[in-house]
């Protein structure tokens, strides 16, 4: 019997050859796509720094905004506005969504559990223009401006990010170790607070950093809560204070090229600020990880 | 896994005495199930069981996977409750109280049934910490160190680990693992402890401790055991129950065939089904 010549060639045909063609096409404009998001990050870093490391002083620092026509200042108010309103944001925050996951984790029924994370995912999408509008409109109109009402607006931005990140966390305690723990005919509170939730700690701190970093860059949500600010600094969140990225903003208004290069400036220490806790914060999720999971 | 364990250099007995069996008659009834049926949504896993375990008795629980041991096993602390869509029909007395009835706590009942997992499964806690965390969540706190001493003790693990009580649980082999989490168990003096396949997951020498241990523990307990490993029942069981898929339309579900003796069971079981099983020649 005659072999087919068609089956038993090794070389291509036309149309494994069109295939094979299409095949590397792809791959390569996956990669570049993959190349160009590496590039994007590469490249406004790059361009922040370069702008802005000139301004980088002790005085930018230490000082507030100089007054009108004299040189110099710097960025204090708005530093210690970003640490008062984020810090205020955490602490309302991080026990909400820590106790939001423990509902969708622990205790709600399989039903409401998928209801509650879908709407988390909504939460988290939520446009946070209109996050600050809502807050405006809930808080602001009729009694003004203040920090804390931009904590507010900041801490339901994060709200999501950190249940989410607990559920997930949660989610890896080994049911093993609730059932050990109830068998000894503890609660299912006590078994949370004594066996699950310090298992998972460590990812619930990663989780709530990543929030942390999220929550210093937003700037919408302070634009209608906390942005008519006294050129001063202040640690009082019933006062308005100025924030990194609204400072960003009020600098690059300014006619004066120094402040220009000071909203720089302040743009590379808020991206380094989200860059090193983002990244230490997954790193420590990684190890975390491979010690609930080895 | 820790290679400096005792497991390792403990000599193995070749053949070991036979425990004495002990007999149920005179001995109150623990666990009093009635036509016990236990469902996962709609589907049965285990029907119609009706048994008695008795007091100060191991009560070994065999048959082939997938015949509902571990759940009959996990319904009679309420184990079954965590899962979503279990349903216990029947009843479940112990000491003549229904555990399913209205205004019966599963907490409560869990307190006086305690449980061993079929995979070792200590508290990311110290070795200490992982006895001591049952007695101060139910407030036995009065004498603590005595306490988890006592347990780790009865668990014949105390001179394993009294030099390391601080060090993780972790760093123990996966067998003393499993004696941290009978001693655990056992801490909070319950009244039975049931045994999930204890065994299953360590290496003979390690078994043969934990079977030890039962045969000391059941002069303070009552002690329920699934076990798939027939010779493991034989040795350590006064009485045994032989559980069964039955084939059915909608697929299968567990049975009792035979609940007798050890003895008889394995030297003159009365059904077929159970010769069967214990001569090796299905399962």
């Amino acid at each position: 019997m005659a072999a087919d010549p068609a089956r038993s060639s090794l070389s291509l045909s036309p149309r494994t050859k069109r295939r094979k063609v299409v095949n590397a096409a792809m791959q390569t404009l996956a990669t570049l796509a993959a190349l160009s998001a590496v590039a994007v990050l590469a490249v406004v870093i790059y361009s922040v720094a370069r702008r802005g490391l000139p301004a980088l002083s002790w005085d930018f620092f230490t000082k507030t905004a100089a007054t009108f026509g004299q040189s110099g200042g710097g960025v204090a108010n708005a530093l210690v506005g970003s640490f008062v309103i984020v810090g205020l944001a955490t602490l309302m925050a991080v026990p909400v969504g820590i106790l939001v996951a423990l509902y969708v984790t622990e205790f709600a029924p399989p039903s409401l559990a998928s209801a509650t994370r879908l709407v988390l995912d909504i939460l988290n999408g939520l446009p946070s223009i209109i996050v600050g509008i809502f807050v405006y409109g809930l808080l602001v109109i009729g009694s003004g401006q203040a920090a804390w009402k931009g904590s507010f607006a900041i801490a339901i931005i994060m709200l999501p990010l950190v249940a989410r990140a607990t559920q997930e966390v949660l989610g890896l305690v080994p049911s093993s170790l609730r059932e050990g723990a109830l068998a000894l005919g503890a609660s299912r509170w006590r078994t949370v607070l004594g066996v699950v939730l310090p298992t998972s700690i460590g990812g619930i701190l990663t989780g709530t950093v990543l929030a942390v970093a999220r929550g210093a860059g937003e700037t919408a949500p302070l634009l209608f809560t906390t942005s008519i600010a006294a050129n001063a600094v202040t640690w009082d969140p019933r006062q308005p204070v100025l924030s990194m990225p609204f400072d960003i903003f009020v600098l690059s208004e300014s006619p004066d090229p120094a402040d220009h290069a000071r909203a720089w400036a302040l743009g590379f220490v808020l991206i380094m600020f989200v860059l090193i806790t983002s990244l230490i914060a997954r790193l420590a999720l990684v190890r975390y990880r491979k010690r609930l999971e080895g | 896994m820790d290679t400096d364990t005792m497991d390792e250099v403990a000599p193995i007995e070749i053949a070991k005495p036979q425990e004495a069996k002990r007999s149920a008659a005179g001995r109150e009834v623990v666990f009093d199930t009635r036509d016990l049926s236990i469902s996962y949504g709609k589907s049965l896993a285990v029907g119609g069981v009706t048994l008695k375990a008795y007091e100060n008795l191991v009560t070994a629980i065999i048959g082939p996977s997938g015949c509902g041991k571990s759940t009959f096993l996990r319904s009679l602390n309420r184990m079954n409750d965590l899962i979503p869509g279990a349903r216990v029909d029947g009843e479940v007395l112990y000491h003549d109280q229904n555990i399913y009835a209205n205004g019966v706590d599963p907490v409560e009942v869990r307190r006086r049934i305690g449980m061993v997992f079929q995979k070792p499964n200590p508290f990311p806690k110290s070795i200490y910490d992982n006895v001591a965390w049952g007695l101060r969540v139910l407030g036995m706190k009065d004498g603590l160190d005595d306490r988890v001493q006592r347990a780790l003790t009865q668990a014949a693990l105390w001179d394993e680990v009294k030099d390391r009580l601080k060090k993780g649980a972790f760093g123990l082999s996966g067998g003393q693992q499993q004696r941290l989490c009978i001693a655990r168990a056992i801490a909070v003096e319950p009244d039975v402890v049931l045994l999930d396949e204890p065994a299953s997951a360590l290496d003979p020498i390690a078994t043969a401790k934990i079977e030890d241990l039962m045969h000391e523990l059941k002069n303070d307990y009552t002690l329920v055991i699934v076990t798939h490993n027939m010779q493991q029942a034989a040795r350590v069981a006064d009485m045994t129950a032989f559980f069964s898929l039955e084939r059915t339309e909608s697929g299968g579900h567990g049975v009792l065939v035979e609940y007798d003796e050890t003895q008889k069971i394995f030297t003159q079981p009365s059904d077929k089904r159970t010769e069967g099983y214990v001569t090796g020649r299905f399962g």
